[in-house]
């Protein structure tokens, strides 16, 4: 069972400010979600390996080289903030 | 017939023999999205200059008696979900708003080789998190053959662009079902490729072990040729396969004769609509009557497909939008005391309610504690369902179902409780859990909404499920049909 | 009072000197302007995918096997999830639950006797970006955020919790870095943060066997403060104990200019990092011929060095282990040797002059603008009596300070000894004559007044006389 506390510490680790009825919302549909998919639990899973890629591939590898850098224009194109050829954000702490 | 609901080996032919120049063709894309665009919504941003000045060079290209590539001049619409360089990329969600790729995606670059015309980038469910296009963060599409009724989602606008006459062809991505149920949904042609056929550098990530890019099409020799533009193997993606691709046109051959096809029964067990089950009986007959070998059989572990997939999808896309904090790109809340304050700020208000519902459950699933339970859990259920493909491949050549359950919904009908939109996807889940290649077909009409069949191979098996999808759109003329707008 | 025990385990960060990136083409170079150094990939712009650099893994191994751990068959990359302003995708690429090594260790040596040090695993990772702050960065009013160090390939590390002493810990990382830099995959330099430094340390009273709470040090730059801060925090944990207090299982940051350690101030949730593999990167499978091709490139390390230069050369252990402890200083020595064939003076004029001169000029071995030819061509013409040793020490700090070989300097500077006994004669009666106290002083057995006057002789010849034929002359002329 997800309590509300639950989804607080949820929503800190996921950097998500939630108002009340967010919560509230999240809380009950966390539930409602999780609870439909308790199947799951009862399924013996014992000697099973679990399949994180469908692909049997390994040992992709790409060789030592530089290519090309982005030019320093595009990559800060996009930046909300920018100051002296840096990203600015907020004090850290 | 209008030129802009011609298909694109069609258009080839007409460029080639000189009859039409590829800038007529995509004036009359561009003047039937002109027309249609306002009730279909299908588009995010129109690339119109740069389709023209495609076209023109292209009409050089004939001009001077050069050979051109088969997609060369047709206009195509790409999902906005995947990069383009230089044109403004949004996933559908206000927290990259305006961003501006300084790359191409792999496709993007493959199809640009091809001389393509990039009609522009269409609506999606917001990072392809839906199966209406209603989570869309800007606006929602409609389904053209009644725009009361949803296309379908996630890539709903490439599969509505499509049906409506809005672009020749389009690229969409497919999650959980995110390219064949809107396909059914348009009547249109859709595939998910094998895992690893096509690249996925450059499609930001949903969920990376289920993401694939694939086509929509209007007939299935269409799908062949885009498979052939954009299939192979890419270094910039680890998970590419280096197999190699053969030329799917050679697939377009009217001959299942003894072809085995296996009908797992768990997907006409519940909750399928009754109207729905009869077109995909009506298009069993036809596959029999053409000679293939119809069997039932099961997938014993399918009915944990859904909740397999909620379990992993949301736990990886939670991680693949960590990146989404305001610093590099995108929407910034101003005003924050601090970062922490800044990222908690910009995530809420650039996030839809649907994406943050995904977050959650994704960061819950994964956090101390529970990663066994739930997120490791699904991994191994994953397998089961995977050996149960494996052993229907042993013995069938094709897996037939239908796409959906039922056809387009209307607006608002589902998306009041998030479960019961998210088991509108429950026929196309267990095609990305497998890693298989899955094709939706048009196969008929329910109260005029079109219905799709969905076929399902072997791994990188593309080429026989273009052989069977050919043979039925050959023998039947539901393709033919056009919404009317 | 209670005698405690502190016990100390280490997790090093060490960048790798490959060309690019770990997951991208970007290159890793030291200093660009900020930003200069990225493409989409290191950006984490929407839609990049990371592909693995095989050098690293390479280097990994490498690295694995100098420090004794057993390399995994199977491995694969995690992704570590945590948000902070300087990684680009607010994960990192990392390795959780199967990485590339297990169960090594080194040796260290304590006052004569040598201890096993082990280690837990070895792990590869990238590098985060830089934090730029006006002043520090809790009074800073923003930060600004440079991407170029994100996604260099990093291997962390990590010790048992071995080590009982500050020293041991300083001792350990010295090792640790010799090593490291005989495979020659990183400079580890702690200043510039190519080698980084973290510490688990716990006290405990002696003869117990479950560990105390540890706390986490951070922000060491240098073998001097890491010794500081850990015997910092063992005696700070000790006095919390001594209080009737409990140990806080926390981050603590070393203050340099204050000399203590703090705790981190953070909003930082507890550590949840929600590991999962990293679906855009495929498992790797470490076949035995890889490694064994990878074994191949190994140098021969510092301890099987020091061996054989006591084996072959009969150095003195201490000696052995100095000249070793850098791959350059060995191999400087051993060019020495290869045109001057005594160890035990090569090995004396490298740990005394060179060093001194080196440490005084902040370069190291290889930088020296004194070449082994040139030092072994100083000790030859020493040897040939050409010149006395005290000339010796002049000509050498010239040649380091000219980059000139001896001979040249000598001859320029007239430096050759005078072994002419006729001429040195003449001026040993001239001393004789003009000091009779010192003379009467020597032949009543007064050792030290002979001293005196073969320095008159060595100033009257600005030091060129051969000192061991005015001894002979003034015994001659005095005691005869």
């Amino acid at each position: 069972m997800i309590e509300k506390s639950d989804v607080e510490h949820v929503a800190l680790l996921a950097r998500l400010e939630l108002s009340d009825n967010e919560k509230e919302i999240y809380t009950r549909q966390l539930n409602d979600i999780l609870g439909h998919f308790e199947s799951l639990q009862k399924l013996d899973t014992t000697n099973v390996e679990p399949t994180a890629h469908v692909l049997s591939l390994f040992n992709v590898f790409r060789e030592d080289k530089i290519d090309r850098h982005l030019p320093l224009e595009k990559v800060l194109a996009n930046c909300p903030d920018r100051e002296e050829d840096c990203f600015k954000v907020p004090k850290i702490v | 017939m209008s030129l802009y609901y011609l298909t694109a080996h069609e258009l080839h032919d007409l460029l080639i023999k000189k009859e039409i120049s590829a800038v007529e063709i995509n004036k009359a894309v561009f003047d039937r999205i002109g027309s249609v665009e306002d009730s279909v919504k299908a588009y995010l941003t129109l690339t119109r200059e740069q389709a023209m000045k495609t076209a023109l060079e292209v009409d050089d290209l004939i001009g001077a008696g050069r050979p051109i590539p088969p997609l060369a001049g047709i206009p195509i619409a790409i999902k906005d979900n995947i990069c383009a360089e230089g044109v403004r990329t949004t996933a559908a969600s206000k927290i990259i708003y305006n961003f501006i790729p300084p790359y191409d995606a792999t496709v993007v670059k493959k199809l640009a080789d091809q001389q393509i015309a990039m009609t522009g980038k269409t609506n999606l469910d917001e990072f392809a998190m839906g199966s209406s296009t209603e989570n869309s963060g800007f606006f929602a599409t409609h389904n053209p053959w009644n725009l009361g009724c949803v296309p379908g989602g996630s890539s709903g606008g490439s599969a509505a662009a499509v049906a409506a006459g809005e672009a020749v062809c389009a690229v969409g991505s497919d999650t959980g079902g995110s390219i064949r149920q809107p396909a059914a949904f348009c009547g249109v042609v859709g595939i998910k490729p094998t895992y690893g056929a096509v690249s996925r550098y450059g499609l930001i990530a949903f969920a990376s072990s289920l993401d694939q890019i694939g086509p929509f099409t209007r007939d299935v020799t269409d799908c062949a040729l885009m498979l052939n533009a954009i299939c192979g193997h890419d270094p910039l993606d680890a998970t590419s396969s280096t197999y190699e691709v053969p030329d799917f046109r050679r697939c377009l051959v009217h001959d299942i004769k003894g072809l085995k096809i296996g009908v797992p029964r768990e997907y006409l067990s519940e909750g399928i609509d009754a109207e729905v089950r009869q077109v995909f009986e009506k298009a069993m007959s036809q596959f029999e009557l053409n000679g293939a070998k119809m069997e039932e059989t099961s997938l014993p572990h399918l009915g944990y497909s859904l909740p397999v997939y909620y379990l992993i999808a949301p736990a990886e896309a939670s991680s693949n939008l960590a990146r989404y904090d305001g610093v590099r790109y995108g929407f910034r809340s101003e005003g924050a005391q601090d970062v922490v304050d800044m990222f908690m700020k910009t995530r809420s208000q650039g996030f839809g309610a649907e994406v943050k519902r995904r977050i959650m459950l994704g960061t819950y699933v994964l956090s101390a504690g529970y990663y066994d339970a739930y997120y490791l859990k699904a991994l191994k259920v994953r397998t089961l369902i995977k050996e149960d493909f494996n052993n229907a491949f042993e013995k069938f050549d094709i897996l037939l179902s239908p796409t959906t359950p039922s056809p387009a919904f209307r607006f608002g009908e589902k998306t009041g409780d998030p479960l019961t939109m998210y088991l509108s996807d429950v026929f196309t889940i267990a095609v990305n859990l497998a890693g298989i290649p899955g094709l939706s077909i048009p196969c008929g009409f329910v109260n005029g909404l079109p219905v799709g069949l969905q076929l399902m191979g072997r791994p990188f098996s593309e080429g026989k499920l273009l052989q069977a999808a050919y043979t039925f759109e050959q023998s039947t003329d539901h393709h033919k049909k056009h919404p009317e707008l | 009072m209670t005698q405690y025990e502190t016990v100390i385990g280490l997790e090093v960060h060490l960048e790798l000197k490959t060309d690019s990136k770990i997951f991208c083409s970007s290159s890793t170079s030291f200093g660009g302007k900020p930003n200069t150094h990225v493409c989409p990939v290191c950006l984490g712009l929407p839609g990049v995918l990371p592909v693995v650099n095989k050098k690293v893994v390479e280097d990994a191994i490498l690295v694995s096997l100098a420090l004794n751990c057993r390399i995994a068959g199977f491995s694969k990359f995690d992704r570590k999830n945590y948000y902070y302003p300087d990684m680009p995708k607010n994960y990192q690429i990392s390795q959780y639950d199967l990485p590339i090594a297990l169960n090594g260790h080194l040796e260290i040596e304590l006052g004569g006797e040598l201890k096993k040090i082990g280690i837990t695993r070895l792990h590869m990772e990238e590098d985060t970006g830089k934090l730029l702050h006006q002043g520090t960065i809790t009074t800073t009013p923003f930060s600004l955020v440079d991407y170029n160090r994100a996604g260099v390939p990093l291997l962390e590390i990590v010790s048992e919790p071995d080590l009982r002493s500050p020293e041991e810990a300083r001792i350990y990382l010295e090792k640790l870095k010799s090593i490291i830099q005989y495979t020659g995959v990183s400079d580890c330099r702690m200043e510039e943060g190519s080698l980084r430094c973290d510490a688990n340390v716990s006290v405990r009273q002696f003869g117990k066997e479950e560990f105390g709470t540890k706390t986490e040090i951070k922000n060491m730059n240098s073998f001097r403060s890491l010794q500081k801060a850990l015997t910092y925090e063992a005696s700070r944990q000790i006095d919390v104990l001594e209080e009737g207090g409990r140990i806080v299982q926390e981050t603590r940051t070393w203050d340099e200019g204050q000399g203590i350690t703090l705790p981190m101030r953070s909003k930082e949730e507890a550590h949840d990092y929600r590991y999962f593999p990293e679906p855009d990167l495929v498992p790797m499978i470490i076949e035995r011929e890889w490694v064994e091709s990878i074994r191949n490139r190994l140098p021969e390390l510092p301890d099987a060095r020091r061996e054989r230069y006591v084996r072959d050369y009969s150095l003195p252990v201490y000696d052995a282990g100095v000249l070793t402890s850098t791959k350059e200083m060995a191999d400087y020595f051993e060019a020495c040797l290869n045109a001057y064939s005594s160890p035990k003076t090569v090995g004396n004029w490298i740990m005394g002059d060179l060093s001194r001169l080196l440490n005084a000029n902040n370069l190291e071995i290889n930088e020296c603008p004194v070449s082994p030819v040139n030092l072994a061509s100083l000790l030859k013409t020493l040897d040939e009596g050409t010149i006395s040793g005290k000339i010796a020490k002049v000509v050498f700090e010239d040649m380091f300070a000219t980059g000139k070989d001896a001979g040249t300097i000598i001859k320029e500077k007239g430096l050759i000894q005078i072994s002419d006994e006729g001429s040195l004669s003449a001026i040993v009666e001239e001393v004789i004559a003009g000091n009779p106290k010192s003379v009467s002083d020597y032949r009543s057995g007064k050792d030290k007044a002979l001293g005196f006057l073969v320095g008159q002789v060595m100033k009257a010849t600005k030091g060129k006389a051969n000192p061991e034929l005015v001894n002979k002359l003034f015994k001659e002329k005095i005691l005869n």
